[in-house]
């Protein structure tokens, strides 16, 4: 079995190709000069200014924490560039005007714009906002959208037609002074998506973004703020791929989501952010803070994520129930292959009466690589008859990798009911074996079984985007399992 | 359909099989007996191509073809089927998609279009019955949480849906009460013909009460020992396993 694990183990990455889009950047390096660079860039408000450079102030007493089981060298922040930003001739009004290099990128990724403008003609309704390296550069369905009140843009666009929106709500659930890498992101963050649902309003369509880093040597850093007012839903699916670099590239995010009374916030990612290579070399550090918060009362919010890439991963997209009633779920499948190591899990955070909370997390590692769970479930003192239920699953690939499980419970009310159950397993010979026998080959059998692992947390995913997260989970296990 | 000649195969080293021949027509049954550690289980594996045991010497020809040259998931689609002993549990994956899978593998090999879904649905409908299998059983998790009866019964019923030339049933009558021994021993009797052929493995002569086999053959210390009609197969409950072997080793 080994041999066929590494044969799997050897397939290449398939999204690695370079665009040549003339960039235009910033000299390497962090200071407060670059901050105002970035700010100027994007002729921002002198309000947004302050707000960076206090989170510098801040990030500069910060350490970078090491308490995550993982293990690689540390990124020199001054040998970063911070901002890159793909030419735009002038503001894009169509399809057509969209960089052909650009159209060319997504093609190779199967997701054209093209295909899925016409797709939204006729079944799937996704809009979709493109950012490529920093700086938004399409938004499609944005008129239709608008008929209903709904804003959907770029972070930036945002905070110059929505600034009372933005300083209401950003950073209101993840401060600066959260961690080291959401310090970094506000003070040098350069776009990202904003997104608002008024009162009442059902998003009649998911909204989607694919994130790429192209630019060699950048870093990037961006910024999601998606707000749910009262009984309004929205259905929101964040995609990523990069090109395959030989550096290592950092990427540092923070997506804050607020859930006000009755509201539901689904944000489902698939992140197939390129590993690095056989051998461990290169790839994304994926360090990003997500999290939502349930302001009032009967507020959900479900995180679905997929992760497939990225050679470092440190991630905990949490919930904040703060109102009553309120629900937050986490639904989670994490493959590490190769040298790849993924520390990701979730915090839910009880406070609200009559909370509840559902894990249900699915670590996959193949290789040498590690995968671990650490999550958190906080019940606090007024939080009564709190409910939480935990599910970790761990599929071991072969004999050389590794998977963790970090469960934290904290429970200071005791009518709180925490149930948390995990296992883990691996694909054996016997079932490889037993599926041969039936005709289905190594290849399709690991398919088979990894998907039927998964199912839980696949069937989560929004329709449109089950597919390729299927066929993801096949393509990073055609390296990863015998 | 099947010649075994002078099979000897190992694992880790050691020698199970020590020189079988066996020849097996189209239309028969046969069953293979012997008590514990004889080599009965090590025959069903290496007829189904597991990579631990390593064939020393002889030759297995399957209709024409060198089988042992064959990778175990192209036996399967050749018709080769091997009812496990320990049916395997394979969590979140339905007995149906692992069915309709198989299928399709099976059917791409040959060069055959995927089965339709209608045409599919008919099929297991019509197996369902005739194998006795609820449909709640076959639409759970494949063997997943199965009690030991339930999991020899989905073997038969994936044998009826896979419709193999040549079957072989490792021991699937242990662990079964006798009703269950009843409904299993009925579906292969119903799956029987004139195109297809069945390998027993047995300790025991109880299964063979309701499969009733053409042949009988004793294996012991890894090779057949003695062969003769279905007969053989009372004499051997009648006087126990060591008659054959005083026989032998007089």
């Amino acid at each position: 079995m080994n041999e066929v694990i590494e044969q799997k183990i050897s397939t290449e990455y398939k999204y690695g190709f370079v665009t040549d889009i003339d960039a235009d950047s910033a000299p390497k390096g962090l200071n407060e000069d670059i901050i105002r660079f970035i700010s100027a860039k994007k002729n921002e408000p002198e309000w947004m200014l302050v707000y960076r450079l206090e989170a510098f102030r801040h990030w500069l007493t910060m350490d970078e924490p090491d308490w995550a089981h993982v293990s690689y060298q540390k990124p020199d922040y001054q040998d970063i560039i911070y901002y890159s930003a793909p030419k735009p001739k002038k503001a894009l009004k169509s399809l057509d005007e969209v960089d052909p290099e650009l159209l060319k990128t997504f093609q190779k990724l199967g997701i054209s714009i093209l295909e899925q403008e016409r797709l939204t003609g006729v079944e799937s309704r996704v809009a979709m906002d493109v950012i490529v390296d920093s700086v938004s550069v399409k938004t499609t369905f944005k008129a239709t959208l608008a008929e209903k009140g709904i804003i959907f843009c770029s972070f930036g666009e945002a905070i110059q037609e929505h600034p009372e929106l933005v300083k209401k709500y950003m950073s209101s659930v993840i401060p600066y002074t959260d961690n080291f890498y959401a310090a970094l992101n506000s003070a040098v963050f350069t776009d990202g998506s904003f997104c608002y649902i008024p009162k009442g309003v059902r998003c009649p369509m998911e909204l989607s973004t694919y994130f790429r880093i192209e630019a060699a040597g950048t870093g990037q850093f961006e910024r999601t703020l998606i707000i749910a007012d009262e009984d309004s839903y929205v259905s929101y699916l964040e995609g990523c791929t990069a090109p395959m670099r030989d550096e290592n590239q950092l990427h540092a995010a923070v997506v804050e989501l607020v859930a006000h009374k009755n509201a539901q916030i689904k944000y489902s990612t698939v992140q197939n952010w390129y590993p690095g290579d056989k051998e461990g070399k290169g790839g994304i550090f994926n360090f990003v803070t997500k999290r939502g918060i349930c302001m009032e009362e009967n507020a959900k919010i479900s995180w679905t994520q997929v992760e497939t890439g990225s050679a470092i991963t440190w991630k905990y997209p949490s919930v904040i129930l703060k109102g009553d009633n309120s629900i937050g779920e986490f639904y989670s499948v994490a493959i590490t292959n190769n040298y790849q190591q993924a520390d990701t899990g979730t915090k839910m955070i009880h406070i609200g009466k009559n909370t509840k909370s559902t894990i249900i997390s699915k670590g996959i590692s193949a290789g040498f690589s590690n995968n671990s769970y650490r999550g958190l479930v906080r019940i606090a003192k007024g939080a009564e008859n709190a409910r939480n239920f935990s599910q970790c699953d761990s599929l071991l690939m072969g004999d050389k990798c590794g998977a963790h499980t970090f469960p934290y419970i904290e429970i200071k009310n005791n009518t709180a009911v925490v149930e948390h159950e995990a296992t883990t397993s691996k694909i054996g010979e016997d079932q490889l074996f037993y599926c041969k026998q039936r005709g289905i080959d190594n290849e399709k059998a690991i398919g088979l079984i990894v998907n039927g692992y998964c199912k839980d947390v696949l069937s989560q995913l929004p329709m449109e985007f089950a597919v390729e997260a299927q066929k993801l989970l096949e393509v990073s296990l055609e390296g990863s399992v015998g | 359909m099947l010649s075994i000649k002078n099979l000897h195969a190992s694992i880790d080293g050691k020698e199970i099989l020590k020189g079988i021949n066996l020849e097996i027509k189209v239309g028969e049954v046969h069953a293979i007996m012997g008590p514990n550690g004889s080599g009965k289980s090590t025959l069903a594996a290496v007829l189904a191509g597991r990579s631990e045991y390593v064939v020393t010497d002889g030759e297995i020809i399957y209709n024409g073809q060198n089988l042992l040259e064959l990778e175990a998931e192209d036996r399967a689609r050749e018709g080769v089927f091997l009812a496990f002993q320990y049916p395997i549990e394979i969590p979140g994956v339905s007995n149906i998609n692992f069915l309709k899978t198989a299928i399709s593998e099976i059917r791409a090999y040959k060069g055959l279009d995927p089965m339709k879904a209608k045409d599919f649905l008919l099929m297991l409908k019509e197996k369902e019955k005739l194998v006795e299998i609820d449909r709640a059983l076959v639409s759970r998790s494949l063997n997943e949480g199965f009690s030991g009866g339930e999991k020899k019964r989905n073997e038969i019923f994936q044998m009826a849906m896979l419709e193999p030339k040549l079957s072989i049933l490792d021991e699937t009558d242990s662990g079964l009460d006798i009703d269950a021994l009843r409904v299993v021993a009925n579906g292969v009797n119903k799956l029987k013909s004139k195109e297809n052929a069945t390998i027993i493995i047995t300790h025991y002569q109880r299964l063979l009460d309701y499969i009733i086999p053409d042949f009988v053959h004793i294996l012991h210390n890894g090779k057949i020992v003695k062969s003769g009609l279905k007969e053989l197969a009372l004499e051997l409950e009648e006087k126990g396993y060591d008659f054959i072997k005083e026989e032998v080793e007089a």
